[in-house]
């Protein structure tokens, strides 16, 4: 439902109140990591790196929901939109490397060495500029989601059959990207990055700097998808979501609408991506597997979708319950995420977002 | 008559060889008040549909004024001034009364409008008068879900004056009203003509007598009597194959 719980202000008050404390904790938790060893309140550097994994898996979720919740698009591919905003970052911190790779050459990342180029290829061209990486890891995933929800959405294509594409899309790029004459690595991707606007990747502040960064790329989503769907757009978005007909016969444009929001909310993803890249310091083509964009649209229907925050509840709960599940038994992962997924749509419709107003009320 | 007026010249509409809609012609004058009856299956809802663009005619034209629709999608269609209520009354139910009302206001409607739309105290107005003239005042903020069928209906006619139309398509419009309602609903409609033209496609024959206007009957696809609602009822062939069973 996109109204908010009726007559809970109460409710509310509570929701707003448990989010304020839970980035204000996020918030600390590089605080915590800088203290001496010994202190019982120290968090780990693993702590603040997965957390900081999970903040960018939240813009994820967010900018999934935002399609699916609201307008009902159900993209069974925006893995491919994060692992291209991925893949922008990857390339300009592989500029960055310089002559610091293992070949010494002063231009050529190590794998272009090792395939025998001779030059850099047109379209690496530009990403040695921080802002023109960060561009283009929007404009990337927005100039695909545009085209292939121009190519959809103008032809009717809807429901599952949508779905079907986004997921042969995000296939047909893992598979161009395992090739090593497409330029991006092939199956390696990149990784060994050195550093990120002037500062050395592995050092503590920079490990902070990330997670922080990302903390705001996700407070500033929010801020940002709460605004377009408390707009007129926004109830628009919905309208068409339960009525596609009817929005057309009011005189609404069906399409531009659904390929406005599918292109923000493939530029956000994109954005998730290019701060994740840095965070976990690798990307490769396995990012772009059909069974991450399916995990992600489970995180959003386990928090709820159509909440917004219930889809950063939702990739946070799942993700946690991964790390904590696979450190133990990693083969059950994928039977506890598909049990999830079958409990949480036949028991929790609403998600844990319904299942924590219906217990407000 | 500054106001376009509807024409339509032979159209037919065939699906897997039947012919839903039979070279039919039909002209409704600007402000006038047509009503359409037949037996289920005439064509009456295909002859919406291939009005409004939901439905592309097999042959033959179909005119707004000047403007041919055949070629027109169905956002274009309703942006020229041509507003529809469906025989199912379809309304959005996640959004309240007034919210559903706010998305039909005659507006821009593209995408960049609707994101820096601010609702303006004439708008309000607007908004307020057609739940006043439909009775929804006291459901303004109710989501449209909890309506009952009768009050659904109403938010539908009202989400069609808020589009302003020139012509306003209306299908069985009184199913599922009170007898008081279905009087209050031909008032309504019969004040909206004459400054707009208006189809109501509906079976209830006291309803159609309470309107007042022109009526056509539509058999198998094609035009079988046009007249006053009397003309029409004494037709032996529309008492033959519609009013007579």
């Amino acid at each position: 439902m996109a109204v908010p719980a009726r007559g809970g202000i109460p409710a509310r008050t509570i929701l707003r109140g448990a989010l304020i404390g839970a980035i204000a904790i996020l918030a600390l938790l590089p605080v915590l990591n800088q203290l001496p060893a010994e202190s019982a309140l120290r968090v780990s550097d693993f702590t603040v790196a997965v957390t900081g994994k999970w903040i960018c898996y939240g813009v994820l979720a967010l900018a999934i929901d935002l399609a699916w919740g609201y307008a009902g698009i159900l993209s069974l591919g925006h893995g491919a939109f994060f692992a291209l905003g991925g893949y922008a970052m990857g390339m300009h911190l592989m500029r960055l490397i310089g002559p610091r790779g293992v070949y010494g050459h002063p231009v050529l990342p190590d794998f272009m060495v090792f395939l025998g180029y001779r030059e850099l290829p047109w379209y690496w061209l530009g990403f040695d500029h921080f802002p023109y990486a960060i561009l283009m890891a929007m404009v990337v995933p927005g100039l695909l989601a545009f085209v292939v929800g121009l190519l959809s959405f103008r032809s009717r294509i809807t429901g599952v059959y949508f779905s079907i594409i986004t997921q042969a899309m995000t296939y047909a790029l893992m598979l161009a990207f395992f090739r090593n004459d497409m330029g991006f690595g092939g199956n390696n991707g990149f990784t060994d990055f050195k550093e990120l606007l002037g500062v050395p990747l592995n050092t503590q502040g920079a490990r902070a700097g990330l997670f922080y960064a990302a903390l705001a790329l996700l407070a500033a989503s929010l801020l940002l998808c709460r605004y377009v769907v408390g707009t007129k757009l926004g109830r628009v978005l919905v309208a068409v979501r339960d009525a596609e007909n009817r929005v057309r016969f009011l005189g609404y444009s069906v399409t531009s609408f659904k390929l406005a929001v599918f292109v923000l909310s493939a530029v956000l993803a994109g954005l998730a991506g290019a701060l994740y890249v840095p965070l976990v310091g690798i990307i490769n083509p396995g990012e772009f597997a059909p069974g991450n964009s399916i995990e992600a649209v489970i995180w959003v229907a386990v928090g709820g979708r159509g909440t917004l925050v219930g889809a950063i509840l939702g990739a946070f709960s799942v993700n946690a319950l991964k790390t904590w599940l696979t450190s133990f038994a990693p083969d059950l992962w994928l039977f506890v995420l598909g049990g999830l997924f079958v409990a949480v749509t036949l028991l929790l419709p609403h998600g844990l977002m319904g299942l924590f107003r219906k217990v407000a009320k | 008559m500054s106001k376009p007026g509807l024409y339509l010249d032979g159209v037919s509409v065939v699906f897997d060889g039947f012919r839903a809609l039979n070279n039919l012609s039909l002209v409704v004058d600007p402000g006038e008040l047509r009503a359409i009856i037949g037996p289920n299956g005439a064509g009456k809802t295909t002859m919406m549909d291939v009005i409004t663009g939901k439905t592309r005619p097999t042959a033959g034209t179909v005119r707004f004024g000047d403007r041919d629709l055949t070629r027109m999608d169905e956002a274009r269609i309703a942006n020229l001034g041509i507003g529809r209520k469906f025989q199912k009354p379809t309304v959005f139910d996640a959004l309240t009364v007034f919210e559903n009302l706010e998305l039909a206001l005659k507006a821009p409607r593209d995408p960049l409008s609707c994101l820096r739309w601010a609702l303006g105290s004439a708008a309000r107005q607007r908004i307020n008068g057609v739940m006043e003239e439909t009775g929804l005042a006291a459901r303004a903020g109710d989501p449209a879900a909890i309506l009952s069928h009768g009050q659904r209906q109403w938010l539908e006619i009202g989400m069609l004056l808020m589009q302003d139309p020139d012509l306003l398509l209306v299908d069985e419009p009184v199913a599922g009203m009170t007898d008081q309602e279905t009087e209050h609903t031909a008032a309504l409609l019969r004040r909206i003509a004459g400054t707009r033209s208006v189809v109501v496609v509906e079976h209830d024959l006291e309803f159609v007598r309470a309107l007042g206007g022109k009526v056509t009957v539509l058999h198998e696809g094609t035009l079988l009597s046009e007249g006053s609602i009397d003309t029409v009822q004494n037709d032996p062939r529309v008492i033959e194959v519609y009013l007579g069973r």
